[in-house]
């Protein structure tokens, strides 16, 4: 890479916002933007105009996850809320006093989250189902195909047909584990640990495992390139990218270290249809990586204070969103 | 950092006065506000803007240690709350009549997102005057809660008779002869003498002598549990004692529940402090030996079936 060429940076590129508070997450509704807040609001924007409204009144935004019609919210009130793209907020679930910091949606408008042990899913017809595990529930994820839902717990992952009455499957790593994801193609279960390292399941053909270790950190964001070939990591000083176009899967393959500098990646986000990943760090600063050439683009230069605590594409890859722990926020259009 | 928010953890055996002491914390004008983590079961009547409930889920490290375990549902809670920071000045995190201390304080240590974020003041136990003697044979839990504290509420006193209490206090004191120890009524005590209390910080650490707040020093062993203090009369050399208190955590990891020390190295002109819980130490060289001042060495251990012999032996024998 050329450095000094004014096409290495994208930061003239930014519209930024003032979200008010921490950005916990962020879900994209068609051309419509939300922010989810740890005071409770949703903010959403949509062309340069912001509109802010109350999900968790008095409360936090733990979690949030967008179906791409809706922007779902857990919160430490007890609630699962939806805010629409026009503003409207509705609420979907309940509970008494527990954290929701889990939740999972599927493309088919199903939706999961945990409460304590208990793990509620709701299919796209209302039917509700619940399951116990264990202990506490923390990362959810829905299989890319079919109603099943991958629970990331101590000692292991169970996976739940919510629909069927067989008894659920237990993947089992002791550990606690923290988030879950499936590949696209369903053959692999990934989850992040409490010990700074990654631990999957090959499901098929043999239910092998796949330890991937040295992060001087957890991971906490995970990101699938479009292809399911590549998986994108954060927790080191570079994005930490896994290999996972063969059926092995990355094991005795050495992962890509894309983005090194000497600041904490905290979100990685691959664009929806090419080999770019965005990589936010915990001193604020955003770059685009190509893969293929390793190339960079700067997209946000460090800000004090202002790490990047969530980041996300829109459906057609023409806007990256991303938010910060200062309340922060931005939307990055590609030229 | 400066800014990492105290935690204080409170323990103490079921009906001992933890939801009491609590509710005088949250109630008294202070003018700081409270996140208080609270586990499920306990009595609810706390009236606070900002209450979680916990699960108290012990998980161990896979590390292989057994005695390296954390809170995992408190780095959940802590992840949670640090998004909110500026709600809160503290936290308290209120653990079950029947908890073991050591993972909750060990998640301050072993967790790098909490420790980066927030800080562990003290462990406060609250005791109770009538019956700690009674659960102190029966519940193991009750002794490890004594064992552990930085503070410990003698509380109502006004149940027994004054041989009783004092009964009561030498029988702690022979457990943990260094925390400081309070007896009230009703929990009746000054905040500032459970809160902000620094009891983990190096720089806070510049005396071990007994706290005996009355005199009479009964001096006698409990029968498991017990405290060890080894002084060495001056300096002890750095390239004996470093491999040697390394060693003995690792090894008696999971039978000592506190260790403190200051001592001093030739040619150094600052104290080297340490503490520790169970096979976790933090140590440093912290503030400097002041002009007159003896240099010499002392190290503290409060543990269960601790061999007082080979620890006192291997103290002194890294001596200069």
């Amino acid at each position: 890479m050329t450095a000094g060429t004014a096409s290495s940076s994208l930061t003239e590129s930014i519209a930024p916002l003032n979200a008010g508070a921490h950005v916990t997450a962020i879900g994209w509704m068609k051309s419509t933007v939300a922010f989810g807040l740890a005071d409770g609001g949703v903010l959403l924007a949509k062309d340069g105009e912001t509109h802010r409204v109350e999900a968790h009144p008095d409360a936090g935004v733990l979690i949030g996850l967008s179906d791409g019609e809706r922007f779902l919210t857990g919160g430490d009130d007890g609630r699962v809320a939806v805010t629409g793209a026009d503003g409207s907020i509705k609420t979907l679930a309940e509970t008494k006093g527990a954290w929701i910091d889990s939740l999972a949606v599927s493309g088919s408008g199903a939706f999961a989250y945990g409460a304590g042990k208990r793990v509620i899913a709701r299919d796209d017809k209302g039917r509700e189902k619940v399951l116990e595990v264990p202990t506490t529930a923390r990362g959810l994820a829905f299989a890319p195909k079919g109603y099943r839902l991958a629970i990331a717990h101590y000692n292991g992952v169970t996976l739940w047909f919510p629909n069927v009455e067989a008894k659920p499957e237990g993947l089992e790593w002791k550990g606690s584990h923290l988030d879950v994801t499936w590949s696209s193609d369903a053959r692999f279960v990934v989850t992040s640990m409490q010990e700074n390292a990654l631990h999957g399941w090959r499901l098929v053909p043999d239910k092998g495992h796949m330890r991937m270790t040295g992060y001087p950190s957890k991971t906490r964001s995970l990101s699938w390139s479009h292809d399911g070939k590549w998986l994108a990591t954060s927790g080191a000083e570079a994005a930490i990218v896994w290999p996972f176009e063969s059926k092995e899967g990355p094991m005795g393959k050495a992962p890509r270290e894309c983005g090194v500098r000497p600041a904490k990646v905290s979100r990685v986000a691959f664009h929806p249809n090419a080999y770019v990943l965005a990589v936010g760090y915990e001193d604020g600063c955003i770059l685009l990586i190509r893969l293929g050439d390793a190339s960079e683009l700067l997209v946000r230069p460090a800000v004090k204070e202002s790490g990047i605590t969530a980041m996300a594409w829109d459906k057609a890859g023409r806007h990256l969103a991303f938010g910060c722990e200062d309340g922060q926020a931005g939307i990055l259009t590609l030229p | 950092m400066t800014d990492k928010i105290p935690v204080t953890v409170l323990t103490g055996y079921l009906g001992a006065g933890k939801t009491t002491l609590l509710n005088r914390i949250l109630t008294e004008q202070h003018g700081k506000r409270y996140a208080v983590i609270v586990n499920e079961f306990g009595e609810i009547g706390i009236d606070n803007e900002l209450v979680v409930g916990a699960d108290e889920e012990v998980f161990e490290m896979n590390n292989g240690c057994i005695c390296c375990t954390v809170r995992g549902d408190l780095i959940r809670i802590l992840d949670g709350l640090m998004k909110r920071k500026g709600k809160f000045d503290a936290i308290i995190v209120e653990t079950t009549g029947l908890a073991d201390p050591a993972p909750v304080a060990q998640t301050f240590f072993m967790d790098q997102d909490v420790s980066d974020t927030a800080r562990l003041d003290a462990v406060v136990t609250v005791a109770d005057a009538k019956w700690l003697s009674d659960r102190l044979k029966d519940a193991p839990e009750a002794k490890n809660q004594i064992a552990f504290a930085d503070v410990i509420i003698l509380n109502k006193t006004d149940l027994v008779t004054p041989e009783e209490l004092d009964a009561v206090e030498a029988r702690i004191r022979s457990i943990n002869p260094y925390a400081r120890l309070h007896r009230t009524q009703n929990c009746a005590i000054p905040i500032s003498e459970v809160l902000d209390r620094k009891a983990f910080d190096l720089d806070r650490i510049i005396e071990l002598e007994p706290d005996f707040l009355e005199e009479g020093h009964h001096h006698h062993h409990d029968e498991d549990m017990q405290s060890i203090s080894v002084r060495v009369d001056g300096e002890v050399d750095p390239e004996k004692f470093m491999p040697w208190i390394s060693n003995l955590t690792q090894v008696e990891g999971p039978n000592i529940l506190r260790c403190k020390g200051i001592v001093a190295f030739p040619n150094e002109p600052k104290r080297f402090v340490f503490q520790g819980v169970h096979m976790i130490l933090d140590g440093d060289v912290q503030g400097d030996w002041k002009p007159g001042e003896k240099r010499d060495s002392k190290v503290v251990f409060i543990g269960r079936d601790l061999n007082e012999k080979a620890i006192t032996e291997g103290f002194l024998a890294c001596a200069v």
